[in-house]
């Protein structure tokens, strides 16, 4: 079977400094896949390179079976959608919730717009009350599943996530990763998801690869790592520290 | 146990062009020598409630409460010269993002000095001498060279860090840490808040402990207090927070995805109108 989304032996290097050392993963169509590190672990690089925002030095990308170039086509950006860590970043402040649906619609010459943005509002759970809103009026959470419903209104295959629930609050999070899951469901997309966090990666996740310093420390399976079988000691470190504070464990450094 | 702080009935309001917006309403606790968890979600009210006690509200704001007193010190009649004799000296304040909270233009070195001999006698040399010393005291390998250096120049574990030598050292007999690891990676969280906590058991300062995350403060503090909508909704010792008893404090532990339970859908809050009566 083709994979959705495969890299082979990436690199992304800015000007010297290598974010990025021969990265290889591939991802099955209608998985979901997790990236877990820590700040300038390269996760996000990762995923950025896949989206065309990061140079690509070196390596191949290709999505279902396809290599892409340097310049993407349309066709992949229809088919490959992102959402982004900072919901109050990604939204432009001066357009309504319906002006930002209705730009990739335009991009990418669709018809039937007006069906479309408010049966995308609806999906995310929204409704059409949202629809002449601007950013600055909605919460987070709601700021956030707007971001969703532009990502799923191309209706894509694959969809990037970069730590899409860590500037909201647990409650809104739970209510993020659960719409997140029922689209998935509904439309049997591919997900990468990026993440600092543990626990919601093996949430979300089947598989996963843990980074470190631009670099693959392991690849493993959610299962795997919720019954703690990990082959390597920054993994076992990770897993220790996402159990919380622990004062005779501190005291002993 | 005598009391460090006494807060009652503590609101903090804001007009605005809407009509007054009440972000703490009537938050009564008393601290000891202890370390206490505020743990809410944004808009709970819990940073406003350390910025109250600090002295910190902002200009509009309006603060009230039956009782605000720190060692005794009435803080609501205190003038502001005596706040600000209090505050870095006697009561101190650690904050989220240490890219924010030091001055970017000074070196981290001049700036615990600057601290320190606002509030003490002390000659350069020995003040230079106490800032090295606390440097090291938390735990940063060569002091000398990071003393010299600028914020930008430092890593996130290792500007917190910095932020806390700045804090204690004028031995601070009351700590006020707003998020003080939610900007750090969860290996350097762990390290900060060993030393945090280290540095609070020896020298037996009161510790309140601002946090969203409910299972760290509860690993970390002796008792919690679960803010929402500007009041406290439960408060009961760290160890017993699964046995919380509201249903808001439970379904905030709930709806966090646990590794190695299979949860899906994650049960979601359900808010209800009363719980913000």
């Amino acid at each position: 079977m083709i994979p959705a989304l495969a890299i082979d032996g990436l690199r992304v290097t800015f000007d010297d400094y290598d974010a990025l050392k021969d990265v290889s993963l591939a991802v099955a169509s209608g998985e979901s896949f997790g990236l877990v590190g820590e700040s300038g672990s390269g996760k996000s690089t990762l995923l950025r390179a896949v989206a065309g925002l990061a140079p690509v030095s070196g390596g191949t990308i290709s999505v279902n079976g396809k290599a892409l170039s340097e310049k993407r086509d349309k066709a992949f950006y229809r088919q490959v959608q992102m959402v982004f860590q900072d919901p109050y970043g990604s939204l432009h402040p001066r357009q309504t919730v319906d002006r930002l649906l209705l730009e990739p619609l335009a991009i990418h010459g669709f018809d039937d717009t007006e069906a479309r943005i408010v049966r995308a509002l609806d999906e995310v759970g929204l409704g059409a009350g949202f629809r002449f809103r601007y950013s600055h009026q909605l919460s987070g959470g709601q700021r956030q599943r707007v971001a969703i419903a532009r990502a799923l209104i191309l209706e894509p295959s694959i969809l990037l996530l970069d730590e899409p629930t860590s500037a909201l609050d647990a409650s809104v999070q739970a209510e993020v990763l659960n719409l997140l899951e029922q689209v998935r469901a509904a439309r049997d997309l591919t997900f990468v998801m990026v993440s600092h966090d543990l626990a919601v990666v093996t949430h979300m996740c089947d598989r996963l690869m843990i980074m470190q310093h631009g670099q693959e420390v392991e690849q493993l399976t959610a299962a795997d790592l919720a019954a703690r079988k990990v082959a390597k000691d920054y993994t076992r470190g990770l897993l220790a520290a996402s159990e919380g504070f622990k004062p005779a464990a501190a005291n002993s450094r | 146990m005598s009391a460090l702080l006494e807060v009652e009935g503590l609101s903090v309001s804001f007009p605005t062009r809407t009509g007054l917006v009440e972000a703490v309403r009537g938050v009564s606790f008393t601290l000891g020598r202890e370390r206490l968890g505020i743990v809410g979600e944004s808009g709970s009210g819990k940073s406003q409630t350390g910025r109250a006690i600090m002295g910190l509200t902002p200009e509009h704001g309006r603060v009230d409460a039956r009782k605000l007193a720190f060692n005794g010190i009435d803080l609501l009649k205190a003038s502001k010269t005596e706040r600000r004799r209090l505050r870095g000296k006697r009561i101190a304040m650690i904050l989220q993002d240490p890219k924010y909270s030091l001055n970017p233009v000074m070196t981290i070195g001049r700036q615990i000095v600057e601290t320190l001999r606002t509030h003490e006698p002390l000659g350069r040399a020995q003040a230079r001498r106490r800032a090295l010393d606390m440097l090291a005291a938390v735990q940063i390998r060569d002091p000398e060279r990071v003393f010299d250096l600028y914020p930008h120049e430092v890593s996130g574990g290792m500007g917190q860090r910095a932020m806390i030598a700045m804090m204690l050292v004028a031995g601070p007999e009351l700590l006020i840490a707003d998020e003080p690891t939610s900007a750090l990676d969860v290996t350097v969280q762990l390290d900060v808040l060993g030393i945090l906590d280290r540095l609070v058991a020896e020298r037996g300062m009161g510790l309140i402990f601002i946090s969203h995350d409910l299972r760290l403060v509860s690993s970390f503090c002796d008792r919690v207090i679960v803010m929402y909508a500007g009041r406290i909704v439960e408060e009961l010792p760290a160890a017993q927070l699964t046995q919380a008893k509201h249903p808001y404090t439970q379904g905030l532990l709930d709806c966090m995805p646990k590794i190695g339970a299979d949860r899906h859908p994650l049960p979601v809050l359900d808010r209800k109108p009363e719980w913000a009566l």
